[in-house]
């Protein structure tokens, strides 16, 4: 089954527990300035919103890459950045409408979310299920659900 | 290797930012954060310092498990030696600046001096550089934090500053970070005022890496996370209500001190409480609470966050206060609210916003606002001394005097003085609920009796977190005692407070401690950090820095009758709830707290005490 990341931001705390595990996944240290997925403080409403790759399924970053560096992973419907092939020309961060795919000055390539083959850290370490990892087919099935008990006074048949 | 093992020293007089490395010899005797900025402290400065000259030093420090996956590590101490005591001072704060701090690769900051205009520090990585803050200086927390972001053209950065109460010298002036959170008590922000230092901006993007061994440490951290999530004070009781979830629980136990502690139960207990924020209010239909959030790295949340009502007379007309912001914690809702018998929850929540947006804490105003209103019911202070009529349980005349010590006009630099000092000048010195200079937090000793043991020997004046027996004696964590008992409660405290510097020292939040004891720190550290850092050496490392913290205090001039209570604690009787009768128990504690310690009868750490702790 095709995952992905799932995001409810009512649920964020902004601990940012998720951002130092990918960075952690990735560079093996605990640092948010390296992570791929980034939460969004919006003191004035509260509200906290993390945000990161989509893995769109016509992505503009793979398309504009002018030495196919970026390549779907079929496994898990990843954009995947080949750092040997990537010369760190920047078009795709210009491509991307989202801003998810970013420069490192560190390594001269660029970096995004890879869904860490699978087993995306980000989800695992987050502590109230803001991020989860879900059938990708499926992503609005709470919803659905919640929708769904508010029509049940309405249901016909549902008498008692 | 969890610390950076790299200091920042800052000369304001010369103006010059020079790197050293560590001590490590010291970090492995004194952990981090609170323990080893006190150790560099106290080694260079000396304990007759005038708290406000260019002579005291301001250290801002983190943990080795600040910046780490570590549950509630992000936390990061101001210590300097106190205006409002004149003891050690340390004010621990949450959000993101000291997580930050950490990322740009270093451990500590001591800031000496004093600039000759006002400055402010700019930190980026490696990098740093004082710059004017002429054009800063006057405004609030609030403006400073936007205004830097444009200047340095960098929206991540996180900032530490000083609102015009630490310019003007209240003596309880507070350093804020991230908006709302505070290093709140002991007048940390007065000293930075005294300093001339607006603010300091941090961007670290090095991170913290080196740790041990990170297998280990990912797998106690998670461990570790499991307790809290599990525990139903910080898996439930802390996300939801907060800390306010203690209102109507210290209320019944009658322990909540009311109108200047003249009463230990609150009418209006029920408005000011967690449930009350959130309700929904009758005139807008929204609750004052908007939602919970997290510091750094914390999987609690039990921070708030709430929005004003926009027709309240607070704000009517102010849109600049409608945001959401920092909402009442459980210790501003008592100290605004049954510290002067208020109970309008608008009123507090407003006076708690501008308390960080003008930097001071709310705890020492609340408190002296208590004093100022029975001085005016007295007939001592009059309506045009004040500026308003200020009776006890009047709202109005908190949030003008809010106003008034923020912007420093009216009787504002009076309240500024803190509760010992205005009570002193007006002749009733024993109106002033405070332990060496500190007012009291919400936790009325002749109810919790512990605490009151605990006031009074707290290294930084009155203060819950230094040892909160409220845990053992109404939660029962970790074992329930009698809080209307003072059997025991030496050893109680004792415990507490040495177990409270290892937490403080970690770079964690002590608010674990409801769910985590340091056998669920050791590991983490542990793993996280070269050293013996097992459960028998944290022990020793506690006491050692609540001893050190000690000498300090005993060599600045404080002695055994310092550790004292008020006179109307120790012989006005409780007049309801289930301590009616009993006054606080202090003198039949302290003379065993010492003994405890390895103390002599003046309050005194032993030849032998300190060698055993090898200080």
């Amino acid at each position: 089954m095709m995952k992905s990341l799932h995001i409810e931001a009512a649920k964020c705390t902004g601990c940012l527990q998720c951002e130092m595990a990918c960075s952690f996944e990735n560079y093996g240290v605990f640092n948010p300035a390296k992570s791929r997925i980034k939460v969004f403080d919006f003191h004035e409403t509260g509200l906290k919103v993390p945000y990161t790759c989509t893995q769109c399924a016509e992505a503009w970053c793979l398309k504009a890459c002018p030495v196919d560096a970026i390549t779907k992973d079929k496994s898990t419907g990843a954009m995947m950045v080949n750092e040997a092939t990537c010369v760190g020309c920047k078009v795709c961060t210009i491509a991307c409408p989202f801003g998810t795919i970013n420069y490192v000055a560190d390594t001269g390539k660029v970096q995004k979310c890879d869904l860490c083959e699978g087993s995306p850290a980000c989800a695992d370490a987050c502590p109230t299920g803001a991020i989860t990892y879900i059938d990708a087919d499926s992503t609005g099935i709470d919803r659905m659900r919640t929708w769904a008990a508010k029509l049940e006074n309405q249901t016909a048949g549902h008498a008692d | 290797m969890a610390w950076q093992r790299k200091i920042l020293r800052v000369d304001l007089t010369a103006g010059t930012c020079t790197s050293e490395a560590l001590n490590m010899d010291w970090a492995m005797a004194y952990l981090g954060q609170r323990g080893l900025a006190t150790k560099y402290f106290v080694e260079e400065v000396a304990p007759s310092v005038e708290p406000l000259s260019p002579a005291n030093k301001l250290i801002f420090a983190t943990g080795p498990l600040t910046g780490t996956m570590a549950s509630t590590g992000g936390r990061y101490s101001v210590i300097t030696k106190g205006p409002l005591t004149g003891a050690i001072a340390c004010s621990n704060s949450g959000g993101y600046w000291g997580a930050e701090l950490k990322m740009a690769g270093w451990d500590m900051i001591i800031l000496e001096g004093r600039a000759a205009s006002p400055v402010y520090l700019h930190i980026e990585n490696d990098t740093a550089t004082l710059h004017d803050a002429s054009a800063l200086w006057g405004k609030t927390t609030w403006d400073v934090e936007p205004a830097l972001r444009k200047i340095h053209q960098d929206s991540q950065l996180k900032i530490s500053s000083i609102g015009r109460a630490g310019e003007n010298g209240v003596l309880y002036a507070a350093v804020i970070n991230d908006l709302h959170r505070a290093a709140g008590r002991s007048g940390v922000g007065a000293v930075m005022g005294s300093k001339n230092l607006k603010a300091i901006a941090v961007r670290g993007t090095k991170g913290v890496a080196g740790i041990k061994d990170p297998k280990a440490f990912m797998k106690a951290t998670q461990a570790a996370k499991a307790v809290l999530a599990g525990n139903g004070v910080t898996g439930e009781g802390l996300p939801k209500f907060g800390t306010q979830v203690l209102m109507n629980v210290i209320n019944e136990v009658g322990a909540m001190p009311t109108r200047n502690f003249r009463d230990v139960q609150f009418e209006g207990a029920k408005d000011i409480s967690a449930e009350a924020m959130h309700a929904p209010r009758e005139t807008d239909g929204k609750a004052n609470l908007v939602t919970n959030q997290a510091c750094f790295g914390c999987t609690i949340a039990c921070g708030r966050i709430s929005k004003l009502d926009q027709t309240h007379y607070t704000v009517v007309n102010k849109p600049e206060y409608w945001a959401a912001s920092g909402g009442l914690e459980y210790e501003a809702a008592w100290a605004l609210g049954s510290a002067n018998g208020v109970n309008d929850l608008e009123a507090l929540t407003y006076a708690n916003f501008v308390c960080n947006e003008d930097g001071f804490d709310p705890i020492s105003f609340g408190a002296t606002v208590g004093a100022v209103m029975e001085l005016y019911q007295m007939g001592v202070l009059t309506k045009e001394q004040l500026g308003i009529e200020a009776p006890f349980g009047s709202a109005k005349a908190l949030t003008y005097f809010a106003e008034c010590t923020a912007k420093g006009e009216g009787f504002g630099p009076e309240i500024g003085l803190g509760s010992k000092r205005l009570t002193a000048k007006y002749g009733h010195p024993d109106l002033s609920m405070t332990v060496k200079g500190q007012e009291f937090p919400a936790y009325d000793p002749r109810g919790i009796q512990g605490m009151g043991l605990a006031y009074a020997t707290s290294n930084r004046g009155a203060c819950h977190l230094r040892g909160y027996t409220v845990a053992s004696e109404i939660l029962g964590i970790p074992v329930k005692t009698d809080p209307l008992e003072t059997d025991g409660k030496a050893g109680l405290v004792k415990a507490f407070q040495d177990a409270t510097a290892v937490f403080d020292s970690a770079g964690i939040c002590v608010f674990t401690s409801f769910a985590w004891t340091l056998v669920d720190v050791a590991p983490q550290l542990e793993a996280a950090c070269e050293g013996d850092w097992s459960l028998d050496n944290l022990n020793v490392v506690g006491e050692r820095i609540w001893n050190m913290e000690r000498q300090f205090n005993n060599a600045a001039g404080f002695t055994n009758k310092d550790d004292n209570l008020p006179k109307r604690l120790l012989t006005e009787a409780a007049k309801t709830g289930p301590a009616k009768g009993l006054v606080a128990g202090l003198d039949k504690m302290l003379p065993e707290y010492y003994a405890e310690r390895g103390w002599d009868t003046e309050g005194r750490p032993t030849a032998t005490t300190l060698e055993r702790l090898s200080l």
